[in-house]
């Protein structure tokens, strides 16, 4: 007991305990069958019939598709990792965290990888279901650059979850009116449910800042042939692995200065500020 | 029963020191000060008491010192780490339990919240599970190790979170009201693992906030008596006492009617005074300078037209002191 564990040991140990409760609670809590996998699809065959009742071209179905998997994943960044902290200063949690030697960026990391399995579950279902079921076609030859944009995109999004993970400890109640206030416009800034193209190069490339809206795209361009290019999508994975240490260093920088400030602030002792 | 300070700890060296510690709460509206000018000096190995009012500053300070607000003035080291520079090094060597506390996620099981939190001291897990497993004995919480934390009682839950600061085997232990809302028997089984995981290592510190008197009689080795932000006195149980001893404690009871704290309170002679309502009477501590006072005041009470239940003289308790340093009882601080 004794011995001093390093910060790497520290790091990595708190990531597997903080994901321990959420992948334990898929089988002890399974309301997020209905609530994060049944309500999700729900919304994304939604989509697929307006565009089937518009006759839109085929290669739409598996926009909203492929859109419908991305979704998943950005909505766990903003809901299980953005505002958890929330939650965790209600109960207590977050004192006890930020009294421990850990830190923010592994509970972070913890929380957003135990929720990787349903969300990965979700998205998966989306696309296998979705696909079959609407009889989307896909060029499996882009399927390795289209796996890679995935990771790449994935890395650059949990950065960007950490950043307003770093919002929502210092703003709490505020942040989650602003996670409420950005859910739809970053759905429809990424072109989840349609080509970024459509929106023109300057809100294009605004959108651009999102990592889901490049790496979308891109995957797309790699998977369904026919795509309206946006960028060239080796162009877009670069930019999308230009956000990862954008996104890490931004999101390191702000939960330290919030951590400072909500500790000025009496903001990690208050339950409900 | 009181606790023995452990001779082989070195009382030279420091816990917790503070200077001047102060600390304001900024709303739009008005200015809190919580802390003020507090220097507090704790040596290792103490069972150290800070007692006052809901409202004192007791927690305030607490916070601070386990680094989870920033003083607004003065200096706080703990472990000879300072609080506010040296935070990421201090926090592998505290640890807080709160009362009341609903920390954790309740579809856990008892064993795995606790090894969850053990991780974010970086313990090996079968390090962590083993110490857990121990404590969990100890307090009596072995067979619900496997029970999920929604299904506790208060008092088993305030022992798993006791079982959670002890299990990082800190260097100093900040206990905030670890008692509060207990039954009698819960609170009593955590006093005593308090002193027994203190008397297996005589380099322990633990610091205790509490507004229950016999709890910081029956623990500390020393105690600060805390009111509005600031320290009031600071010693032993018996020192603190003494404040009183020569002072003629009297429990005065009387049938209910009209107010007459403050009348007794003019009666020359009388020290301090508190008031509290039980059993249908109103119970009266009063601090005489002799027992010839005894006469004028209850010349006052008959005066009033309230009549005497029943009188007594008794030892004195912090209480007492606390009324005699304060003016006033802790119920009638919290209710300012």
């Amino acid at each position: 007991m004794k011995s001093s564990p390093s910060e790497f040991e520290i790091f990595w140990r708190t990531v597997l305990a903080r994901a321990y409760p959420r992948v334990v609670g898929l089988s002890r809590n399974l309301s997020w069958l209905f609530f994060d996998f049944a309500f999700p699809l729900v919304g994304t065959f939604a989509m697929v019939f307006v565009y089937q009742g518009l006759h839109a071209p085929r290669q739409y179905l598996g926009f909203v598709v492929m859109g419908g998997g991305m979704l998943a994943f950005w909505q766990n960044v903003l809901w299980t990792m953005g505002t958890q902290f929330s939650w965790d200063r209600g109960n207590g949690t977050l004192e006890l965290m930020a009294v421990s030697p850990t830190s923010f960026e592994a509970v972070l990391l913890g929380m957003a990888g135990g929720a990787m399995i349903m969300t990965t579950l979700r998205a998966v279902a989306i696309i296998v279901l979705g696909s079959l079921l609407f009889k989307v076609t896909y060029n499996l030859g882009g399927l390795p650059p289209a796996i890679g944009v995935f990771l790449l995109t994935l890395a650059a999004l949990y950065g960007l979850g950490m950043l307003l993970a770093s919002l929502f400890l210092y703003y709490s109640r505020e942040a989650w009116h602003l996670g409420d206030a950005i859910q739809e416009p970053v759905n429809f800034l990424s072109g989840l449910y349609f080509p970024v193209h459509a929106l023109g190069a300057y809100v294009g490339g605004a959108a651009s800042l999102i990592p889901v809206t490049l790496g979308l795209d891109a995957m797309r361009q790699f998977l369904l042939p026919g795509t309206p290019r946006f960028l060239d999508p080796a162009l877009e994975t670069v930019i999308v692995a230009l956000e990862i240490p954008l996104f890490a260093i931004l999101a390191v920088s702000s939960l330290r200065f919030m951590e400072v400030r909500a500790r000025r602030e009496g903001k990690l002792i208050s339950k409900w500020s | 029963m009181p606790r023995t300070p452990n001779p082989s700890s070195d009382a030279s060296r420091l816990a917790v020191e503070t200077r001047d510690l102060g600390r304001v709460y900024k709303t739009r509206n008005e200015t809190v000060t919580a802390l003020s000018s507090v220097d507090l000096k704790v040596r290792e190995g103490e069972l150290f008491g800070v007692l006052g009012p809901n409202g004192a500053g007791k927690t305030t300070l607490i916070k601070i010192l386990v680094t989870l607000l920033l003083p607004s003035s003065g200096t706080a080291k703990v472990d000879g780490l300072d609080v506010v520079r040296e935070f990421r090094q201090l926090r592998s060597r505290i640890a807080i339990v709160s009362g009341g506390e609903n920390a954790g996620y309740g579809l856990l099981r008892v064993r795995e919240q606790l090894w969850m939190f053990s991780q974010f001291y970086g313990i090996k897990s079968k390090v962590a599970y083993a110490r857990i497993d121990e404590l969990l004995e100890r307090l009596g919480l072995a067979s619900v190790a496997n029970r999920q934390i929604s299904g506790l009682s208060s008092g088993m839950r305030q022992k798993m979170n006791l079982v959670r600061g002890l299990m990082t085997d800190p260097r100093v232990l900040f206990l905030d009201e670890p008692t509060v809302a207990l039954d009698v028997g819960a609170a009593r089984d955590l006093r005593e693992e308090v002193s027994r995981w203190m008397a297996e290592d005589p380099t322990r510190t633990v610091i205790l906030t509490t507004h229950y008197m016999q709890e910081a009689d029956d623990l500390c080795d020393r105690i600060a008596i805390v009111n509005r932000g600031r320290i009031v006195i600071e010693g032993t149980p018996q020192s603190l006492k003494l404040e009183v001893q020569r002072d003629v404690v009297v429990d005065l009871q009387l049938e209910p009617g009209v107010p007459v704290l403050d009348r007794l309170r003019e009666v020359a002679g009388v020290g301090a005074a508190s008031v509290r309502e039980e059993d249908g009477l109103d119970r009266f501590s009063l601090l005489l300078a002799d027992d010839a006072v005894l006469t004028n005041v209850i010349s006052a009470v008959e005066r009033s037209g309230r009549r005497v239940a029943g009188l007594a003289k008794r030892e004195p308790t912090l209480e007492d002191a606390f009324v005699k340093l304060v003016g006033r009882s802790m119920t009638e601080e919290e209710t300012q």
